[in-house]
């Protein structure tokens, strides 16, 4: 699949986003940060930058952004439609709860419950993305039951390595966060791992002679193109990625995406450091993490591959 | 509206005898020259006589070989969309701009209402739908709803264009839902197929596989393959010591 980049940085940011807006929100609903005034200024503001930010990139995908709004009204059989749904109704209980905690310094209830409803809806929104991937038959390599729980422990991980940093920021710094961030990347990069050997050993399914029906006769091939030159179909489903690119790519995905940010996380609760050094750590951390996640997300279109190229030549997919 | 209707009260559809396509894309050509003024006007082109020409066409003509030798054939496949009785490319699509009619079953894009989000391309296994860069919207085969119910137009056009023009009557339209229709019994006759059946969304539209191989056809004078000799002559011209040494050189400096 064509990896367009307004689709990558859509689901990155809005994910870290979303990330962010659920773990900032529950640690200071379990009491573990306190709701004091710049660091949720700071909080809410980086939320709702990169959520916006993936959403606005999201509509700068369609063909006609101006009627994006006609996307909430087909929740009952689509995905997108659901996704966009949750999204822009997590802005209400989100809002809410920041302006508690920023105006009056005050999460208690009945704010509190604006803050576990912004959990719930943010969680729900990156489940939501995942499932849009997860719900097309046409691309084995999405149809699989780990691109949803995949989608929802980038999203926690990359979030809890942007909490951990904006927490050092504001001198308030909170072992839980960088204990989270360590638990979820290191569980990311095992299912990844684990997603990765699950769709390399899986053998292709579909065949070019299923495709046309003509298995019957023998061996099916193309001899003639239908167009001389790439069309929609083949631009935007017949990407490919040379496998050695491939496997150069997932080796800085794990590296810059769960090992170095792992690794800056844990020395920062471990040596003690000053409070310079320990921001500087957190900030490598989500600097390095930032870098990963976009690579794992290009792979992840550009590794996919569609049914519709067994008509172009793909003998299995 | 995204929802799909339980039943429909037709299934018009496309049969396609892929045992008399002669490949000469006059259902493409054609099908473009009504399509791009009708419906889902304008089937946009880019750099039309250029080096890179690419546009909006809903129906493509694939030209595949088969088997080997003897029983080897020279496939030609028009390839459009399918009309599914379930069909992904409507329930994922968020806007309802993609429906499918509960009177004949075609399955149509609204391009006043579609967001150009391209997500029911990526669901159709078929590669039946193309984005039309200039419009911002999707487009796709209409069954020529604009011609099958016009009556404005003669009795004996009132088909798909694809078909009208095909000059092998390689392609035939009915409903497929009717078990006494023609093209059901064509169908019956001749065992026509479904393209992947295994993705589940049921195609309407049904391709007649070719016919077996006539007996004692090309059994006397089975071509050799022309490649099979050609092969021979540089391999010979390389045993020289020269070449052998440019080769050894070759393999050792790539390395």
């Amino acid at each position: 699949m064509h990896p367009a980049y307004s689709v990558i940085l859509f689901t990155t940011a809005s994910g870290a986003g979303y990330g962010l807006l659920a773990l900032g929100s529950l640690l200071a609903l379990l009491g573990v940060i306190q709701p004091e005034r710049w660091l949720g200024f700071a909080l809410f503001g980086i939320a709702f930058a990169l959520i916006t930010l993936g959403l606005l990139s999201s509509t700068f995908h369609l063909g006609r952004p101006e009627r994006a709004w006609r996307a909430f009204s087909q929740w009952r059989t689509s995905w997108l439609s659901r996704e966009g749904i949750i999204a822009a109704f997590t802005y209400a209980p989100a809002g809410l709860f920041a302006f508690g905690w920023v105006i009056f310094g005050n999460i208690s209830p009945p704010w509190n419950l604006a803050g576990w409803i912004t959990c719930i809806c943010a969680i729900v929104t990156v489940w939501c993305t995942g499932m849009i991937y997860a719900s097309l038959k046409t691309i084995p390599n999405w149809h699989h039951p780990l691109i949803a729980p995949l989608y929802l422990l980038l999203a926690i991980a990359s979030g809890s390595v942007l909490l951990n940093m904006v927490l050092h920021l504001f001198r308030q710094p909170a072992e839980i966060a960088g204990y989270i961030a360590i638990v979820s990347l290191t569980a990311g990069c095992l299912v990844k791992l684990l997603y990765w050997r699950s769709i390399d050993g899986a053998p292709g399914t579909h065949t070019a002679e299923q495709a046309t029906g003509l298995g019957t006769i023998g061996k099916v091939r193309p001899l003639e193109p239908p167009h001389a030159q790439p069309n929609y179909v083949m631009r935007e489903m017949g990407f490919a990625v040379a496998r050695k690119h491939a496997v150069r790519l997932r080796l800085l995905a794990v590296l810059f995406g769960f090992t170095l940010p792992i690794a800056t996380t844990v020395l920062v609760l471990t040596l003690n450091a000053s409070v310079g050094l320990s921001i500087l750590g957190s900030v490598t951390a989500f600097t390095s993490m930032a870098i990963g996640m976009v690579i794992e997300r290009w792979l992840f279109f550009a590794e996919a591959r569609h049914v519709v190229t067994l008509y172009y030549g793909a003998q299995t997919v | 509206m995204t929802m799909l209707p339980e039943k429909t009260d037709k299934k018009l559809g496309l049969v396609i005898d892929l045992d008399i396509c002669v490949g000469c894309h006059a259902c493409v050509t054609s099908c473009k020259e009504w399509n791009t003024s009708g419906y889902s006007a304008p089937l946009t082109d880019f750099n039309p006589y250029g080096a890179d020409p690419h546009g909006t066409w809903l129906n493509r003509v694939h030209t595949y070989e088969a088997g080997e030798g003897h029983d080897g054939r020279t496939v030609h496949f028009p390839r459009s969309c399918l009309h599914c009785e379930e069909p992904a490319c409507v329930t994922v699509c968020p806007t309802g701009a993609s429906y499918k009619r509960e009177e004949d079953g075609i399955v149509l894009v609204n391009p006043d209402t579609c967001i150009g989000c391209k997500l029911c391309s990526w669901a159709c296994p078929y590669g039946a739908r193309e984005y039309d860069y200039a419009e911002g919207v999707m487009k796709k085969c209409t069954l020529c709803v604009d011609r099958i119910y016009n009556e404005t137009i003669p009795k004996e056009d009132r088909i798909p264009a694809c078909v009208r023009a095909c000059p092998t009557s390689a392609r035939h339209f009915g409903d497929l839902g009717d078990p006494k229709s023609d093209v059901s019994k064509l169908v019956a006759k001749r065992e026509g197929y479904d393209l992947m059946p295994e993705m589940g969304y049921k195609p309407v539209n049904k391709y007649l596989p070719p016919r077996p191989a006539r007996d004692g056809r090309a059994t006397t004078d089975t071509p050799t393959r022309p490649n099979a000799q050609q092969g021979k002559e540089p391999s010979s011209g390389t045993t020289s010591t020269a070449d052998k040494f440019f080769a050894w050189a070759d393999t050792v400096l790539s390395r």
